[in-house]
């Protein structure tokens, strides 16, 4: 047996979505114990904000990753946590949602709809994160199969509208260091472009 | 027989000091958070690093709001030079060689030259000043500065009739500060203030803080504190103070024109355009509270700009 079947085979195994669901979970415990015990900086309200961002755009990559890496090393076993990286990133995405509901608007309603289409960032990561809702919505088998591939397909393709909104919504935020954002930028453009170029060698192979 | 009345002292003052306000932070962040005995112990623990510092009887600049803990003012801030992270000042600024240390004076002065710092501070009466400081991101701090104003230090240089506006250039040297070694600000950094700033009796030099020298990652070892304006106009690290005619072309303005003016005096009213700037979080509190005009210093500040549109004049 090759290496590609030997690690197929792991990732196969029933139980090994336990430690891989954990692992997800891992940010959210560090930032969380972290403001309990004081070990985060002197603003941890702002690093909990910062923490459940970041980590919600790292799982929209992670989750993006899952093909590309599938069809490039031939480790199919990886799709089975496609779904469960996607609905991370939803629920990181709306911990960092409810973080600014709470700890930066404290439920201040008028305020908050005053703020979502005033400021650029906020209105690019709200719509961000609401193009989400849909698609977690609609993650389970059984509504996959109810609403048909192509369709359940064609919907869930929002996800790169999620991912560049997400991007351009840390990009507009930060003062004056653009590094980081770019570097998320810089990784998705890679993800996007294996999709386009996969997809225009298909057309030209059909023609051909 | 004598009977004496009850003692005339506050419990503040029988308490050590550092115990009463660490007491005061358990209260409030247990109210605040289920895991609050965790949160408080642990501050306890960093207290012990404090210089000890004796809060003196407030004087007419004073605030007399509870002070941010020396550990949150060391380990928090902005300061680019030593990176764009807000705990990096503190990671990185132990490579600042402070002495000797230098200070240009230039243009318009009759006195201008370079000077030793302990020339500069030489028969400077030395002060504690307890001020707010809000940053243009939406956090602030009370902080006891140790220093004096900026104006009797001025005054010996002579500015000429035509210093209209003073500026403040920090140390270039990527070596000694490594976030110098990435462009993300146009370096040297540099501030400027109108005359008339420059010489409230607000705005002062510091070389200290809690009664202490001025940790390297707060501008040791001498730096600008403008408390009406936002933190970023406060200087740091300074080696050149130079008088000039024109409004001088300052840092931040030229990193993003439209979003930090010349003068960026707090003002709840004007938002920063990718932000509100109407409240702000004080370091060590859950809430947030409402950001006040001229960072509540209108009443000594506000004839400054009697007549200006601050709106236009951000």
């Amino acid at each position: 047996m090759d290496l590609t079947s030997r690690v197929n085979a792991v990732l196969r195994m029933p139980w090994i979505k336990v430690p891989v669901a954990v692992a997800c979970l891992l940010p959210i415990t560090l930032l969380v114990t972290g403001a309990f015990a004081g070990t985060l900086s002197a603003n941890p309200i702002d690093d909990i904000t910062d923490g459940t961002g970041t980590w919600t755009l790292r799982f929209i990559l992670i989750t993006l990753a899952v093909t590309p890496v599938r069809q490039l090393t031939g480790l199919n076993g990886l799709i089975r946590y496609r779904r469960m990286l996607g609905l991370f990133a939803f629920f990181y995405g709306s911990l960092h949602f409810l973080t600014y509901l709470w700890l930066d608007q404290f439920f201040d309603l008028s305020s908050i709809v005053a703020d979502i289409p005033k400021r650029p960032f906020i209105t690019v990561g709200f719509t961000s994160y609401v193009l989400m809702v849909p698609l977690a919505l609609t993650s389970a088998d059984r509504i996959a199969r109810w609403m048909g591939g192509r369709r359940w397909a064609a919907l869930h393709r929002t996800v790169y509208l999620t991912a560049v909104g997400g991007v351009v919504h840390y990009l507009w935020l930060v003062k004056a260091d653009i590094r980081a954002p770019l570097v998320y930028g810089g990784i998705l453009a890679v993800l996007l472009a294996y999709r386009i170029v996969r997809a225009w060698r298909r057309r030209f192979a059909r023609r051909a | 027989m004598l009977i004496k009345g009850p003692p005339d002292i506050r419990s503040s003052e029988i308490t050590p000091e550092s115990l009463y306000r660490s007491r005061r932070r358990f209260l409030k962040s247990a109210a605040l958070t289920v895991g609050g005995v965790a949160l408080a112990s642990s501050r306890v623990f960093a207290r012990l690093q404090d210089p000890t510092f004796k809060r003196g009887k407030p004087g007419p600049y004073d605030t007399t709001e509870d002070l941010t803990e020396y550990e949150d003012i060391t380990t928090y801030n902005n300061f680019y030079e030593f990176g764009t992270g807000k705990e990096d000042p503190h990671e990185n600024a132990g490579t600042l060689k402070t002495s000797p240390w230098t200070v240009k004076v230039e243009g318009e002065v009759k006195k201008p030259g370079s000077f030793a710092l302990e020339d500069l501070l030489k028969g400077q009466t030395m002060e504690d000043r307890i001020y707010r400081l809000r940053c243009v991101e939406g956090w602030s701090m009370v902080i006891p500065w140790f220093g004096f104003p900026i104006a009797n230090l001025i005054k010996r240089f002579e500015p000429t009739s035509r210093a209209k506006y003073v500026e403040f250039v920090t140390l270039l040297d990527p070596k000694q500060m490594p976030g110098q070694r990435v462009k993300v600000l146009d370096w040297p950094y540099t501030e400027g203030l109108r005359m008339d700033e420059a010489m409230h009796p607000l705005a002062i030099f510091a070389t200290g803080l809690y009664g202490a020298p001025l940790p390297n990652q707060n501008g040791a070892p001498l730096r600008i504190v403008v408390p009406w304006k936002y933190g970023f106009k406060s200087a740091k690290s300074i080696v050149a103070i130079r008088f000039v005619e024109r409004q001088p072309e300052t840092t931040w303005h030229l990193a993003a024109p439209d979003e930090y003016g010349f003068y960026s005096n707090v003002n709840p009213s004007v938002d920063h355009p990718r932000w509100s700037q109407k409240t702000e979080r004080r370091i060590g509190d859950f809430f947030k509270r409402k950001t006040e005009m001229f960072n509540g210093y209108a009443d000594q500040v506000g004839s400054l700009y009697a007549g200006m549109d601050l709106r236009k004049n951000f």
